[in-house]
């Protein structure tokens, strides 16, 4: 179930090459399963509409997703959602509009229009497009098959880093005390020089990030009764997380199987029609 | 056009012949499509017709995202979300568009290679080949400008890198710098944006222009084939026995292949869209956070790690930067080095001594050549890795070979290698693979008629 990945970290700028000390910081991402992976994977509706749930209750407090907007809810091959309900689920937020109050601006209900609020925070980043800026795309170096089957792991990272936050490892307590929370699926972030070895190597996998753990397991009550424990919750938010970044998805992987196959059968007619046309020219009839 | 003996058009109707006599669009067509094409041509013949409906496959989508796209640094990046949510069918448009390129350069390199192999570059094909050359520099420097457009990290930190490059050119370089970013402090702006957005529409159709240029030499010239050999001239009748019509005998063959290539293609686009791509490239530009890891798209890498291999520890750029009292520093050593690579394979029609022209006939070529290839893919693959351990070490071997094979190998070989004799015709050539009728099925060849 574990794959490492290796990320690089830190490499200077190109023109700089041959001075630059790369450190190789090991992250630990769990290979999920999700429904959406391979080709013919497509979203779970309900997990898309608990992932929701856990984001609206927890991750919305500081994070926004500014690309997405609430009427995206309603969309088929996405979370599916009743239109009533998403009108009212959007009414919950409070979105500015520069237009009232003469030009003034001034808070009014979300409609389905209006997208998702964005941070709250600074330094929260927007999670609209998370689960596809980040580690765990398997290319460009591998060959491929296996983002072709199992997806570009996106989500896999993102459940990862909420699972992924464990007590401090024994070396660190040996120095100064770090700023943040250790967290085996982050690679970004600070790491104490008492964990490295002589080399520079890293000796723990990860390292510290400034968010705090948000998920614990059972902090969400799912109406559909799914379990709510922490594997389970961590996997639903990343499943919507990887729909906001592609909420497409279906309809390409639908588009590609069409044109794998309209091009297949053209392909073939072809061969057919160049075997016969060439057929006199190369003495075989 | 001149070229091989064959049919040309003919009006018949009245109306024909009145058109014909004012504007001889017709004939221009007919002559074109009807071309006599050597018919030993292999499958290695298809991807011309691949790279001209990938040009047309990126005009048309490229033209339909400039609908939506909005070229402005605080507006961008959310315009291609745009794009990819709002828009109908815009998912799939822009992968279309952002896959192109891959395709496009798998085409193009194929094409390279298939020409450096049969020797197609060599005389009277050399326009043909410089053109050529010209449109694959054109290409590279489109695709970086499609790059830099919607404004994420990598497009951003791509764009310091590579105006960078220009940077290292000794005391003028800065003043490039500056003159292509268009801000005084050669920060990377809306200046940039515009003007790169600016290229990116324009530099496709040039390369249109220079796409029926390509094709009007190598229509004069006659197209190369396996063997090297030329279509005999000297009647309407010998050129027809090495020879068939482009139209339809070509055009279905290219259409079968370029069918296979496109479900492929689709299957990418449909699949892993994003395969090819860099996951950086979905986070916001941001100039205060440089990427980790700043790797050029995968159709750059060879350059690239021609780009780093020439270190300040090779003795050469060492040597180099004594001789030239520091002006040629490591740095643009580098530059010299990877545009010099591109330059050197240019001159590879006069650099070729050999008097055979195609690599099937040439027994140490061969070797040479599919070291070549090899090497090529090698550079690729070390330009993706970190410069440090062994990579800067394969980058400058396989770096050194590059140089070696045009400036050393290519005049050498001519002069050392003793080329086996070609087929007389194409159509000895031709008949050996698919023997005539009544002469049993020995694939040998056989004398005409």
């Amino acid at each position: 179930m574990f794959r490492k990945l290796s990320l690089t970290a830190a490499m200077a700028l190109a023109l700089t090459a041959g001075q630059a000390t790369a450190a190789e910081v090991e992250i630990e991402v769990i290979d999920y399963d999700f429904s959406f992976e391979g080709p013919f994977g497509s979203y779970d509706q309900m997990q898309l509409q608990r992932g929701l749930q856990v984001y609206t209750e927890i991750c919305a407090a500081c994070h926004g997703l500014e690309f997405v907007a609430f009427r995206n809810l309603s969309d088929e091959g996405g979370p599916g959602m009743p239109e009533d309900q998403m009108r009212a689920y959007a009414e919950f937020y409070e979105i500015f509009d520069q237009s009232l109050f003469d030009g003034e601006g001034d808070f009014r209900p979300a409609t389905p229009a209006d997208k998702f609020p964005g941070s709250n925070l600074s330094t929260a980043p927007d999670l609209s497009l998370m689960a596809k800026s980040r580690a765990g795309f398997s290319g460009p170096y591998g060959t491929g098959i296996s983002q072709f089957v199992n997806g570009m792991g996106g989500a896999e990272y993102i459940a990862s880093l909420m699972t992924g936050y464990h007590e401090e490892p024994e070396c660190a307590l040996e120095g100064e005390p770090m700023d943040g929370f250790y967290n085996a699926a982050f690679a970004a972030g600070g790491f104490p020089d008492s964990c490295k070895d002589e080399n520079g190597k890293h000796k723990v996998p990860g390292s510290w990030i400034s968010m705090s753990q948000p998920l614990w397991g059972d902090d969400v009550e799912y109406a559909d009764g799914a379990p709510t424990d922490l594997e389970s919750v961590s996997k639903d938010v990343a499943a919507f997380l990887m729909w906001t970044a592609e909420p497409k998805l279906v309809a390409r992987k639908q588009a590609g199987l069409t044109g794998v196959l309209f091009l297949t059968v053209l392909s073939v007619l072809l061969y057919l029609t160049n075997k016969r046309l060439w057929a006199p020219h190369k003495h075989k009839d | 056009m001149g070229g091989i003996p064959h049919d040309h058009y003919e009006p018949k109707s009245g109306g024909e012949k009145w058109l014909h006599n004012r504007l001889p669009i017709v004939g221009l067509m007919y002559d074109t499509l009807m071309l006599p094409t050597p018919k030993n041509l292999n499958w290695m013949w298809i991807w011309g017709i691949v790279l001209v409906f990938t040009l047309v496959l990126q005009i048309v989508t490229g033209i339909v995202l400039v609908m939506h796209y909005v070229p402005h640094v605080d507006m961008a990046f959310a315009s291609v979300e745009h794009i990819m949510r709002d828009v109908n069918g815009g998912h799939m448009i822009r992968y279309f568009h952002q896959n192109g390129a891959s395709l496009f350069f798998v085409a193009v390199y194929a094409h390279i290679f298939r020409s450096l192999y049969y020797g197609s570059y060599k005389s009277p094909r050399e326009v043909t080949w410089i053109i050529g050359m010209l449109m694959y520099v054109l290409m590279m420097g489109t695709a970086f400008m499609g790059y830099v457009l919607p404004w994420g990290q990598m497009s951003f930190h791509g764009t310091a890198v590579i105006t960078g490059l220009f940077g290292a050119i000794p005391f003028i370089g800065e003043s490039i710098q500056i003159w292509l970013l268009g801000t005084p402090n050669g920060a990377i702006a809306q200046p940039a944006l515009n003007r790169f957005f600016s290229l990116h529409y324009l530099l496709p159709f040039i390369l249109l222009g220079l796409t029926i240029v390509h094709i009007w030499a190598f229509h004069t010239t006659g197209n190369n084939n396996p063997t090297g050999v030329e279509v005999r001239r000297t009647s309407k009748e010998d050129a027809a026995k090495d020879t068939l019509p482009f139209w339809p005998y070509f055009v279905i063959k290219d259409l079968f292949a370029l069918a296979i290539i496109l479900a492929v293609f689709m299957a990418v686009v449909g699949f892993m869209p994003n395969y090819l791509g860099h996951p950086d490239n979905y986070i916001p530009a941001n100039p205060l956070a440089t990427p980790s890891h700043i790797v050029p798209e995968w159709y750059f890498l060879p350059f690239y790690a021609v780009l780093r291999a020439f270190d300040q520890d090779v003795w050469l750029v060492i040597a180099v930067n004594w001789i030239t009292f520091g002006i040629i520093d490591a740095k643009f050593f580098g530059v010299i080095a990877m545009f010099g690579a591109i330059v050197v394979m240019a001159l590879a029609p006069w650099l070729d001594t050999s008097s055979v022209r195609s690599g099937r006939y040439r027994p140490m070529f061969k070797w040479w050549f599919w070291l070549f290839a090899v090497n090529f893919v090698l550079l690729m693959w070390v330009g993706a890795r970190p410069a440090e351990g062994i990579y800067p070490y394969i980058s400058l071997i396989g770096s050194t070979y590059w140089f070696a094979y045009f400036l050393v190998i290519l005049p050498l070989l001519g002069v050392i290698e003793k080329p086996n004799t070609p087929p007389a015709t194409i159509e000895d050539d031709f008949n050996a693979h698919y023997a005539p009728k009544g002469d049993g099925a020995t694939p040998v060849a056989s004398p005409a008629e």
